[in-house]
């Protein structure tokens, strides 16, 4: 969690929730794990605000709180967690991936509980009942049902679970039934391991049923949506939809973060494809033997039983496509030249500057100043070899190297910067806008009043 | 064993410049004696935003949310600063609500005990102002509740002995309604005598002679 992470989202608390919120919030991400009073003090806020605040907070599953370090005896401490925070900037993506998916009725559903962290289903389903009679002509009205069943949909495909069971003391209630070591401090438990987590209650008696949004699966959902467009763009659009096929088969079974999906058959893709896109089996067959022989290894056989077993590479396929996007911003910042570079560095991995200059086919001194302007960025790193132990620098090998993960996070931590500012600019400039514009209205309104004055002034005088 | 050879000589490095790729005799750029620019030039442009349908959609969705958010109860503002001088006006105009309400319910059982925000009851118009609870023991208390009983009784007795005494005056002397009027105008202390205010019930007792103006 970085400075830079943390004033973004103190800034998206700010957009959201207000000002107090946003130095609540703040503060438990800059000093850890919170007391009640430890954090009233250090923010010099009334206990009454304070508190509202971490209401707010936990309600939208921002904030978790439980036993502090003295152990259950002691003060509940509070946590806020900044990668949830952050994902409030991918809310519209979000809603517009429900609306894509399940029409109007789940785009309104999913915007519903994001508004409100936690909603029981009764609730959500009157809500949006409302909302959309509001919206149709007049004498129609939405049917309740319609709204229970785009809801239990989301629920299917587990794009909505249900909160993790909590106790009043702050522990979150053990899922399983295993014995529990009693010095073990309890961990709070996943919504996924809650046995009952994806079982839609009986609409009338849902008291104490929460559900959120699972962000997890709307997030695998985004990377199999990017994987399917690569293919899309690198092959064809036939074997984006046998990807697609691919992927939506092994959706539900595949847990979050695996590397590949599991193993299908062909047979079993074959008889899932769409049928407007005519593919025979033959043919299913070719597409298949070029996805797995493609260098950016999308898919790879595993098998030959049932016509062949494939599995889509989610991690390989991810990390190609991290790397190609490095590329790209290498390439849009600093010139074609700079990116060959760049490429052969990735390709290479430890290169000398001579080496570099020799593999590029650029000039030296050209190819010195593109080096030490990457390596300026961070872009590149310099990995010293030492001949001899005193690291002499006559003695010492210089390595010129680029390390993918560091890399990608430096970029990505770019982009929040570039949020934040772009977002303080907008502010700047709508305020200012709006002064501006305030004082052009009161300038006008002066003119035309002294205008008029004087036309009065001629008529009178002209009657005369 | 690197601290030695400072001082020795100007222009002697540690290493041979022919390591770092520097040939001899060949021209450096400047060395920099100032900061880089604020604003340096840029020699790429950065390649256009993204303006599809559904960029414009979600940009519209960001829009609408955050408008949303600012409606919903968990918006908190901070409590307006307290005015230099106490107004007159304050009684009349509802400020923004103390720092002891919360505008929504959550599930206080989902949230740990420390954070339950009693919310105060508000005092109702007829009955007279509950008394905040105090510390003192359960003895104190129920003496006040008695005491309170028995301030309701007198209360009672009280509005049922006006009560009685109007409808004698009533059914005595109509003439006189003016007495009716001093003890409203003492129930209901406002700061103008009720004859003040037309309550329209001598509208129409007019005679209806005069039909040609209009009657409002």
């Amino acid at each position: 969690m970085t400075a830079q992470e943390v004033r973004l989202c103190g800034l998206l608390l700010q957009e959201h929730f207000g000002e107090v919120v946003e130095k609540m919030g703040t503060e438990l991400l800059r000093s850890g794990a919170l007391n009640l009073r430890a954090l009233a003090h250090q923010t010099s806020t009334p206990l009454d605000l304070v508190k509202k605040s971490l209401c707010v907070l936990v309600q939208h599953g921002m904030c978790v709180f439980g036993p502090g370090r003295r152990g259950p005896g002691g003060p509940v401490e509070y946590t806020a967690n900044c990668e949830r925070i952050l994902y409030m900037l991918r809310y519209p993506r979000y809603i517009y991936t429900a609306k894509s998916l399940y029409g109007d009725t789940g785009e309104l559903v999913i915007e519903e509980i994001l508004q409100r962290g936690q909603m029981t289903m009764s609730s959500t389903v009157r809500t949006v009942a409302d909302r959309l009679t509001h919206s149709m002509e007049d004498g129609q009205s939405m049917e309740y049902s319609e709204v229970i069943t785009a809801f239990t949909r989301l629920v299917e495909t587990h794009f909505l679970q249900r909160c993790p069971p909590v106790d009043s003391m702050g522990t979150a209630g053990k899922a399983s039934s295993g014995s529990s070591d009693a010095s073990a401090v309890p961990q709070p438990a996943r919504p996924e391991t809650h046995p009952d987590c994806y079982l839609i209650p009986q609409v009338c008696g849902d008291e104490g049923i929460f559900w959120q949004v699972n962000f997890e699966r709307f997030h695998l959902h985004f990377r199999h949506q990017s994987i399917i467009s690569a293919v899309a763009s690198k092959l064809d659009p036939t074997s984006s939809e046998i990807v697609r096929t691919m992927l939506r088969l092994s959706e539900v079974t595949t847990p979050a973060n695996t590397a590949h999906t599991q193993a299908l058959s062909a047979n079993e893709i074959f008889r899932a494809l769409p049928v407007s896109y005519n593919i025979s089996r033959p043919i299913l067959d070719q597409y298949l033997t070029l996805l797995v022989d493609d260098p950016m290894e999308f898919v790879s056989k595993t098998g030959d039983s049932g016509g062949g077993m494939y599995v889509v590479n989610l991690h390989r396929a991810l990390a190609n496509l991290a790397r190609v996007t490095l590329e790209s911003v290498v390439q849009e910042r600093f010139g074609s030249r700079s990116a060959r570079i760049f490429r052969l560095l990735l390709r290479k991995r430890h290169l000398e500057q001579k080496q570099v200059e020799d593999f590029a086919m650029i000039p030296a001194k050209e190819a010195k100043d593109m080096l030490y302007t990457l390596l300026s960025q961070n872009l590149v790193q310099l990995q010293e070899i030492p001949k001899t132990p005193d690291f002499a620098p006559s003695r010492t090998f210089y390595l010129y190297t680029v390390n993918q993960l560091p890399t990608a996070r430096l970029l990505l931590h770019n982009c929040y910067k570039v949020h934040t500012h772009t977002h303080t600019t907008n502010t700047h400039h709508t305020h200012y806008i709006q002064r501006v514009w305030i004082s052009t209205v009161v300038l006008f309104i002066t003119l035309f009043v002294k205008v008029m004055c004087c036309v009065d002034v001629c008529v009178n005088f002209c009657v005369f | 064993m690197a601290g030695r050879g400072r001082g020795r000589g100007r222009g002697q490095l540690s290493f041979s410049i022919e390591a770092v790729g520097i040939g001899k005799g060949e021209n450096l750029p400047p060395s920099t004696v100032q900061p880089t620019q604020l604003f340096p030039p840029l020699e790429h442009k950065p390649v256009p935003l993204q303006t599809s349908e559904e960029a414009e959609y979600m940009l519209a969705l960001k829009q609408e949310f955050r408008g949303a958010m600012k409606t919903l109860p968990f918006y908190i503002r901070p409590a307006a600063p307290k005015k230099d001088v106490e107004r007159y006006s304050d009684k009349y105009q509802s400020t923004e609500p103390s720092d002891n309400t919360i505008e929504w319910t959550p599930d206080w059982k989902r949230l740990p005990k420390e954070l339950r925000i009693r919310t105060k009851r508000p005092p109702s118009d007829k009955n007279p102002v509950i008394p905040k609870e105090s510390k003192k023991p359960r003895v104190n208390k129920e003496e006040i509740i008695r005491k309170l009983e028995t301030l309701e009784k007198k209360e009672e007795e009280v509005s049922s002995d006006e009560e009685e005494g109007e409808k004698k005056k009533t059914e005595e002397e109509e003439a006189e309604g003016e007495e009716e009027y001093d003890e409203e105008e003492f129930e209901e202390e406002t700061d103008y005598i009720m004859s003040y205010f037309d309550n329209g019930e001598e509208f129409g007792a007019d005679s209806d002679d005069n039909m040609d103006e209009a009657i409002y």
